[in-house]
């Protein structure tokens, strides 16, 4: 009786075990190979850098060219020899458009894989996210996209535009060529809201007038309304910052209600060359959008760059924006390493500092103070064939001012 | 006053759409009491087919004949999804009938099966399917009062799929074997009906039904994998708010929602719109819970 | 069959607290976040397991119990001064619902009671007005929906798509600390040994017994005198409190919340680890949350696409195949293994 008891015991036991065991192989399972890997890390050959988007969700749509862009740059600086004479060894992770998950893989990269540095997120949500993991952790993130500002982490290094690099110099050009009335329309969520929070101190400044202000949900399909409320409201400019689908609605939609670009001036900031494949380069041609840099900007290095792109990754394919701007922060962190001689963390910080590199947009250079870039800005038209033609440019580079710090009437925005 | 005519239109495009992505539904869910998760999928099966014949048609036809592309592809549209529905049905719906609650959870999975096989199809981006160009432009009353072709001609579609609908449900012999199986399944099975092959094809038409309406949201907006996600809860709103089991419920429930939303967005902002819609009718559910349309049954569970 | 199973679940516990001595840092804090998810899978299987109500929206009650945490959190960081997100969205004083989350406690209590008194409305109305099966099903669905546009629609008040981040310290204890992290991952695992053990009296009672008779055949038991809706009632409200305490366990391990944990997607992903694990079992839930949400921290890793099929396939064949789960799978393993004569050593082969 005791012993079949026992008997029962003990099987019921191994079952358990089993179940935990087989929970916690499964746990340690991809991470069995970790261990090997950091043991070898300090001597070997590579240098370990992650790589973080969405390759899956609704963010793949944008954020699978830039990880692109990430990986023929590393290629590249590869085949040229590599760096501190070891090859760089990129660890993809998928942020699956889930900011949770984007936290939990940053997590991951730093304290499982230690890699040297990140390149990842798009959406300001992501980069949210992954910043207290960053900062704890003592991480470095290159940051790729055009954003909203107001922010500047010692952990973060941003190679897209700050507001004064894309929305202040672009509501500007519009009031002066285009008119005063102003219609904004974003997506919901903190870019949008942000950038036409400035948008309006500027507008109340240089004698702009606000016609409205309307959000729709991520993913929204249907424009009808809001083109009614834009032809009821007869703005000068409609200045776009939505994002993802919800573009390709709101433009092929403006078109069917019979608006052009010739009744109405559209002005984008979240619209380039890979989402203008999207809406269709006829329902886009003639309207507006702000950038750094085009697929048609006029550099050797951008012709270089185009090829190179096309050559590896299909000639279907077209390069913008965050591509480049991906593309380059590669760059930037292996000149910064090379400089510090080294990849620790607060020597290549250090030795950032007013790196300088030739980017497909022009010289571009990296502002000590607030890890931004400097960079020239752009005014462009999708013409036909769904490329961009620059109409206006800076010029020059702009500095990065991410808090809006040299502009009056920007005064209440950061406190 | 223009401004108030064309929200009127706008409300009517709206609830057209909800329409006809939910005729499907009230067949599938009204009629066989299968909650089909991947409906949405089968509207994206139909945007996809769409998307097909377009190039079919751009890189094989004639060019002057582009333009009628869209013309095929609504039959196409219809067929593909159809038959998708038919192989759905029989490989894994017939084992849940009379477990909605557990075919709610297997649907779902095929809907996320099919929105990864699209993706790795036709790629992560989404695609752009070009309007046929008799469908641009619009028709002009006045300078502030002009109705969409394509607004038009999806709202001329609809009425069409529902004329389609009621014939083949209450005149064909098709549609009567239908609701004979519904009705009374074992005295249907008696009178020397095939239940199965019923089950199969009623299954197969409404979702060839999804498959027009995503035919038709390629004229509006972009297609891509998970464009049947930003539908389904909204056309499962229809069906339920109209009455579950009557064709007329979902167009009744179609109008209302259709219009309600643009209302409110209107007059409100489009997030605002949208909670006040969903929560009204929630409410609405508690006071009348079979819907605007009831069909009195004395059956009970 | 129910006292083996309650030896299983102490098997896990006694796994789950032997964790950290083998796991790394991030993978023990991962473990944390899947435990957080058991904790909310054992309620969810008690409504649907049980008392076979499908709630398609259960995200909603452990965003709140998330939010309700991550409020109190990003007060404490913010160290007096008004929260950053609200200050770049325009507000300048603090909202007066914020208020009572300065208090780590009231804040804590409050990740229960907000969750529950929603669920009290809804199910009140519902259940009420006898609105069943799929029907609430949908509605639920719709609930969520509600709640997500409404989260990220109120940018200033909740911090929009970005949900809550950034946090510091938790009751005064810094969240980077390895000792904080691992007093969170043993506060979470105790808190899953009282939820099950809370959950697993309930269901010996005879309160069990009228759960799973709803679930069998609604109007007989309203036939024999019962009100259903009470019970009904009573049950939502508590897995919707038991789904708050896992969102106020999530948010500190984890870091952040945002609107995309309440959605739809989440919410349905929480039906599914009840039934790979097998519903109607309470362990079961445990086993699923874990089991699934380890595979998908792994899967997904190296293999995105594969991850989609997975699931999806899973979803069909549980459904189809093994309604009961790997609870259902091991109770008939066992049952067979133990018909013929020598067994033992089969069974730990199996095993």
């Amino acid at each position: 009786m005791t012993n079949s008891v026992w008997q029962m015991l003990k099987k019921r036991l191994a079952a358990a075990l089993a179940v935990t065991l087989t929970a916690s192989v499964v746990l340690t399972g991809c991470s069995s190979s970790q261990p090997a890997n950091q043991a070898a890390s300090p001597a070997s050959e590579t240098i370990k850098v992650g790589i973080l988007h969405s390759l899956s969700g609704t963010m793949a749509i944008s954020e699978v060219s830039v990880k692109d862009a990430e990986l023929m740059a590393i290629e590249e600086i590869n085949a040229a020899g590599g760096l501190l004479g070891k090859k760089i060894e990129p660890v993809i992770e998928d942020g699956a458009s889930n900011w949770t998950t984007f936290a939990e893989k940053a997590k991951k990269l730093l304290q499982q894989d230690k890699v040297a540095t990140v390149f990842g997120c798009w959406t300001s949500a992501s980069r949210k996210a992954v910043l207290p993991v960053f900062e704890e952790n003592k991480g470095l993130l290159w940051y790729p996209v055009q954003y909203e500002g107001m922010e500047s982490s010692p952990n973060i290094f941003y190679t897209g535009a700050a507001p004064n690099q894309q929305i202040v110099p672009a509501v500007e050009w519009l009031l002066q060529n285009k008119g005063k009335k102003m219609f904004l329309l974003g997506s919901d969520y903190v870019f949008p809201r942000t950038a036409n929070k400035i948008i309006k101190e500027q507008l109340k400044a240089m004698g702009g007038e606000l016609i409205a202000e309307e959000y729709t949900p991520l993913g929204h399909t249907d424009y009808s309304t809001i083109i009614n409320k834009i032809k009821a409201s007869k703005p000068d400019v409609v200045f776009n910052t939505l994002n993802g689908d919800s573009n390709v609605a709101f433009f092929k939609q403006l078109k069917d209600a019979g608006i052009t670009a010739k009744d109405l001036t559209t002005c984008s900031v979240s619209v380039a060359e890979e989402e203008v494949r999207g809406i269709g380069a006829a329902n886009m041609e003639g309207h507006l959008v702000s950038w750094n840099y085009y697929q048609t900007t006029d550099t050797p290095e951008n012709k270089e760059f185009v090829k190179n792109y096309k050559a590896k990754y299909g000639a279907d394919r077209v390069t913008d924006d965050p591509i480049e701007a991906a593309y380059i922060a590669v760059y930037l962190w292996a000149e910064a390493v090379k400089k510090a001689g080294t990849t620790d963390i607060e020597q290549v910080k250090e030795a950032a500092k007013g790196i300088e590199f030739k980017a497909p947009e022009g010289l571009v250079k990296i502002e000590g103070e607030n890890q931004h870039i400097w960079k020239p800005v752009r005014i462009g038209e999708v013409t036909a064939d769904g490329l961009i033609k620059e109409i206006w440019s800076t010029g020059q580079t702009v500095r990065p001012d991410p808090y809006l710090k040299t502009y009056d009437w920007a005064k209440g925005l950061s406190n | 006053m223009e401004t108030y005519i064309l929200q009127l239109f706008n409300g009517i495009s709206v609830s057209s759409i909800y329409i006809l992505a939910a005729l499907g539904l009230a067949i599938t869910f009204g009629l066989m009491k299968v909650i089909n998760m991947a409906h949405g999928e089968f509207i994206m099966i139909g945007a996809y087919a769409t998307y097909v014949m377009q190039n079919i048609f751009l890189h094989y036809v004639d060019k002057s004949l582009f333009g009628y592309y869209f013309v095929a592809a609504i039959p196409v549209a219809f067929l593909v999804a159809g038959a998708m529905g038919f192989l759905l049905e029989g490989a894994v719906i017939k084992h849940l009938y009379g477990r909605p609650l557990d075919s709610i959870l297997a649907t779902w999975g095929i809907s996320l099966v099919l929105q990864q096989l699209a993706r790795s199809i036709f790629g992560a981006p989404n695609v752009d399917v070009q309007s046929p160009g008799w469908l641009e432009g619009a028709l002009v009353i006045s300078q502030g009062l002009q109705f969409p072709y394509k607004r038009l001609f999806i709202i001329v579609l609809v009425i069409a799929c529902i004329i389609g609908v009621f014939v083949f449900l209450y005149k064909s012999k098709y549609g009567i074997q239908i609701r004979a199986v519904m009705q009374n399944r074992a005295m249907a099975a008696s009178l020397g009906i095939n239940t199965r092959l019923v089950d199969a094809y009623t299954f197969a038409v409404g979702s060839g039904i999804a498959g027009i309406a995503g035919c038709a949201l390629t004229l509006l907006g972009s297609i891509g994998s998970t464009v049947g996600t930003y539908y389904i809860v909204d056309t499962f709103m229809v069906v339920v708010l109209g009455g579950v089991g009557t064709l007329l419920g979902t167009i009744a429930g179609g109008l209302v929602i259709g219009t309600a939303n643009t209302t409110f967005e209107f007059f409100t902002n489009t997030s605002l719109g949208k909670v006040l819609v969903f929560t009204l009718v929630i409410l609405f559910l508690q006071w009348r819970p079979k819907g605007l349309f009831t069909i009195n049954s004395r059956s009970l569970d | 069959m129910k006292a083996k199973e309650e030896m299983v679940f102490i098997a896990i516990l006694i796994g789950l607290a032997l964790a950290p001595l083998f796991l790394s840092e991030f993978r023990t804090n991962l473990l944390g976040k899947f435990v957080a998810y058991a904790i909310l899978a054992i309620g969810l299987d008690l409504i649907w397991g049980y008392t076979g109500i499908l709630s398609l929206g259960h995200g909603v009650y452990f965003g709140l119990g998330g939010y309700a945490m991550a409020m109190y959190l990003k007060l404490e960081a913010a160290n007096g001064k008004l929260p950053d997100f609200m200050s770049w969205s325009g507000l300048e004083v603090l909202p007066w619902f914020w208020q009572p989350f300065a208090n780590g406690a009231a804040a804590m209590v409050l990740a229960i009671l907000i969750p529950t008194g929603i669920a009290l409305v809804i199910g009140y109305l519902t259940f009420k007005n006898r609105i069943q099966g799929v029907y609430f099903s949908i509605l639920s669905q719709a609930l969520a929906l509600i709640f997500v546009v409404l989260f990220v629609g109120q940018q200033a008040y909740t911090g929009g798509t970005n949900g809550l981040t950034n946090y510091k310290s938790i009751m005064g204890l810094p969240l980077a600390n390895d000792t904080t992290k691992l007093v969170l991952y043993y506060v979470a695992v105790g808190l899953l040994g009282l939820t099950y053990y809370l959950c697993r009296v309930l269901v010996n009672r005879r309160i069990g017994k009228i759960l799973i008779a709803i679930r069998d055949g609604e109007n007989r038991v309203r036939f024999s005198g019962y009100n259903p809706a009470a019970y009904k009632i009573f049950v939502y409200c508590l897995s919707a409190a038991i789904a708050g305490v896992a969102g106020a366990v999530f948010v500190p391990q984890v870091g952040i919340i945002s609107p995309a944990e309440m959605g739809i997607v989440p919410s349905i992903e929480m039906i599914i680890w009840v039934a790979i694990g097998g519903r109607g079992t309470l362990v079961g839930a445990v086993i699923g949350a874990i089991l699934v949400n380890a595979l998908k921290s792994g899967v997904s890793e190296s293999f995105p696409a594969v991850w989609s099929y997975f699931i999806g396939l899973a979803f069909v064949a549980v459904v189809l195949f093994m309604p009961a789960g790997i609870v259902g799978l091991a109770r008939k393993l066992a049952r067979r293994l133990r018909l013929p004569g020598s067994k033992d050593v089969k069974a730990g082969e199996a095993a």
